[in-house]
């Protein structure tokens, strides 16, 4: 069953084209890994199935559980299933870490299992993002979308400032959220530790605002580490 | 209780702090229009009386009226009536605030009091003024003439909360003198709409070693002038200050002023005043002000103006939060109430008003 389709969008921002006739689809409980080197457009194409303001949708559609998102507000896409991890989130002063998780979730003890196993007692009631080193930006960040219960997560570089330790306590959380919640996950990776802990079932590649490759995730990885990006846009088994 | 305060809404003056239950107080001061209509103590370190009965039980304070004023040179308004006179006793740690609140009641009459505070030596006072006003008081006035003095190692933290209604127009002047390791902490919480406000607090700082704090979180609804500032002048080595403000614009107009002044060498301090324009036709003009005629000083401002991001809102709104919930989270963080040093009953007091304003103005 599919969840969402990209249905052959257009991205410009501020005048540029910076995505050109991107085709995808993510099926019911599958992890999708996105691959691409530095500036292709991975954040982009996520910051346009969200909806934030700037990135101009000039063509094409983007179907999530058969209905189209275009003319939706950011929060209505929140609403219907859709949680991202940032990049790199704002700092938003004065809002607390623990006011949020309460507005995202009225169940108390599970607020406290989370903050438990991510570690984040310690920053609960600092302001969101404020001072927060790298890899807790990402625990604070998971644990907001936890708190969500979406049917899709999408993560822009879930590993980027984590530590291995980390990384493997993170892993977890998510890998078990998915298997209980049957939820879908779209995953923009530089370094594929994620999918060591969470079962990768589809992989593509984006380059220069194109996708290229969709397939096996784990050889895909491979290919990109043993030719680099490149030489994995020649390769004839290019599909999208 | 007493008859004259039946009628006063208790929730009206739990807005502006005031319990008339009780609960963690130690003094109690209610004027009604020209009336003083209640004060008792529950704590001997203490005395609070009206300030006309209190000149005639001790004759010595009489040297307290008018000295603040004139050590600054500014004219003392001799025509009040009514108004407190706090005596904080030699070494009394008061924990348990004392609570004073002056109230609006009639329509167009103005209401012009002389308060005193006096901090001995050695003593800790913390002091909650809320004042209020009936809706019924159509243009009427607020004048507060007040004169505090923080004696020899003496703390005050004094709290003012204005909740007034948007026909009355208020001009507080008050001076604070501090003596030598001396403290004075003043914090000010404006979140209702009012016609108009117009004060500029000062304080000197007298002695050696002593040190001032003004905090201020003021919100400005459509309508209303609001003409605040907070000014400390350094009289001597190695005193310290700190003016914080933190001002939002959902309509009204703004002048958050700061000003501090080294008349002597051996002085740090720092002003910030930080504004957030809510609305298309809100105005928020900020005035810093540094001033010294000596090298040996550390002095600094900041202040910035601004809209809130609109990055913050598309964050919170991707965690499903709709725009006009997120924007008054935003705002509701933006006046931190933790700038303000006050005791914890009364800080979460202050933020169910702000989190009541911010929402029923959106
Ligand atoms: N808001 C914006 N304003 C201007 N340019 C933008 C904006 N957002 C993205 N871009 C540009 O679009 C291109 C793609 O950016 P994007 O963030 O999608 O890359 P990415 O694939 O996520 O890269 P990385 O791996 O470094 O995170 C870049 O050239 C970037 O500078
Ligand atoms: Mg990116």
């Amino acid at each position: 069953m599919e969840l969402l389709h990209i249905k052959d969008i257009s991205v410009t921002v501020e005048g540029k084209q910076i995505l050109s006739n991107i085709d995808l689809s993510i099926g019911k409980g599958k992890v999708f890994v996105l691959f691409g080197p530095n500036g292709s457009g991975k954040s982009t194409l996520m910051k346009s199935i969200v909806g934030i303001s700037g990135y101009n949708i000039i063509s094409g559609d983007i179907i999530f559980e058969g209905r189209s998102l275009l003319n939706l507000s950011i929060d209505e896409r929140a609403k219907f299933g859709i949680a991202m991890m940032f990049q790199h989130p704002p700092k938003v002063r004065g809002v607390k870490l623990s006011q949020l998780a309460r507005m995202l979730c009225n169940d108390k003890k599970k607020i406290e299992k989370y903050i438990e196993l991510l570690n984040l007692g310690y920053l609960f009631d600092r302001d969101l993002n404020v001072d927060f080193s790298g890899g807790e930006m990402k625990r604070a960040e998971l644990l907001q979308i936890i708190l969500m219960r979406p049917k899709l997560i999408l993560l822009d570089e879930p590993e980027s400032g984590v530590d291995i330790e980390n990384i493997s306590i993170m892993g977890k959380v998510l890998d078990e959220y998915l298997k209980e919640s049957g939820a879908s996950c779209f995953v923009i990776s530089h370094t594929g530790y994620i999918i060591e802990y969470v079962k990768a079932t589809d992989g593509c590649l984006m380059l220069d605002g194109n996708l290229y490759c969709v397939g096996n995730p784990y050889k895909l990885f491979e290919t990109i580490k043993e030719y680099g990006y490149e030489k994995c846009k020649e390769c004839d088994i290019r599909h999208a | 209780m007493h008859e004259e305060l039946n009628n006063l809404s208790e929730k009206d003056l739990l807005d502006a702090g005031i319990d008339l239950k009780e609960r963690q107080r130690s003094a109690t001061f209610v004027q009604i229009d020209e009336k003083p209509s209640l004060f008792r103590t529950m704590f001997e370190g203490i005395e609070l009386l009206p300030t006309e009965d209190a000149i005639k039980k001790y004759p010595r304070f009489e040297q307290y009226i008018g000295k603040a004023f004139s050590a600054i040179n500014k004219d003392f308004p001799r025509d009040t009536k009514g108004g407190f006179f706090l005596l904080v006793k030699k070494g009394a740690n008061v924990v348990f605030p004392i609570q004073v609140c002056l109230f609006l009641k009639k329509k167009s009459f103005s209401q012009k009091i002389h308060n005193v505070i006096l901090v001995e030596e050695g003593a800790t006072a913390y002091v909650i003024n809320g004042c209020t006003s009936d809706k019924a008081s159509k243009d009427s006035l607020h004048v507060g003439v007040s004169e505090y003095y923080v004696e020899k190692g003496g703390y005050l933290n004094f709290t003012m909360i204005h909740s007034w209604t948007e026909e009355v127009s208020v001009q507080p002047k008050s001076v604070a003198l501090v003596e030598e390791g001396g403290v004075f902490v003043s914090n000010y919480v404006c979140l209702k709409p009012v016609r108009e406000i117009v004060m500029y607090p000062s304080c000197v700082l007298n002695g050696r070693g002593s040190r001032a704090s003004f905090s201020s979180i003021i919100l400005g609804h459509k309508g209303s002038l609001q003409d605040i500032g907070s000014r400390v002048v350094f009289r001597a080595e190695e005193t310290s200050a700190e003016i914080l403000s933190r001002t939002v614009s959902m309509g009204g107009r703004i002048i958050a002023r700061g000003h501090l002044k080294a008349q002597c060498p051996s002085v740090k301090a720092h002003l910030e005043c930080q504004g957030l324009i809510v609305s298309e036709k809100g105005s928020i003009h900020a005035i810093p002000e540094l001033e010294t005629d000596y090298r040996d000083v550390d002095m600094s401002h900041e202040a910035a103006i601004g809209k809130i991001s609109k990055e913050e809102i598309e964050y919170l709104a991707s965690r499903g939060i709709d725009e006009n919930t997120a924007r008054s989270v935003i705002i509701r963080g933006f006046m931190d109430t933790d700038i303000l040093g006050l005791p914890e009953e009364l800080r979460m007091q202050i933020e169910g008003l702000k989190e009541k304003l911010t929402d029923s103005s959106m």
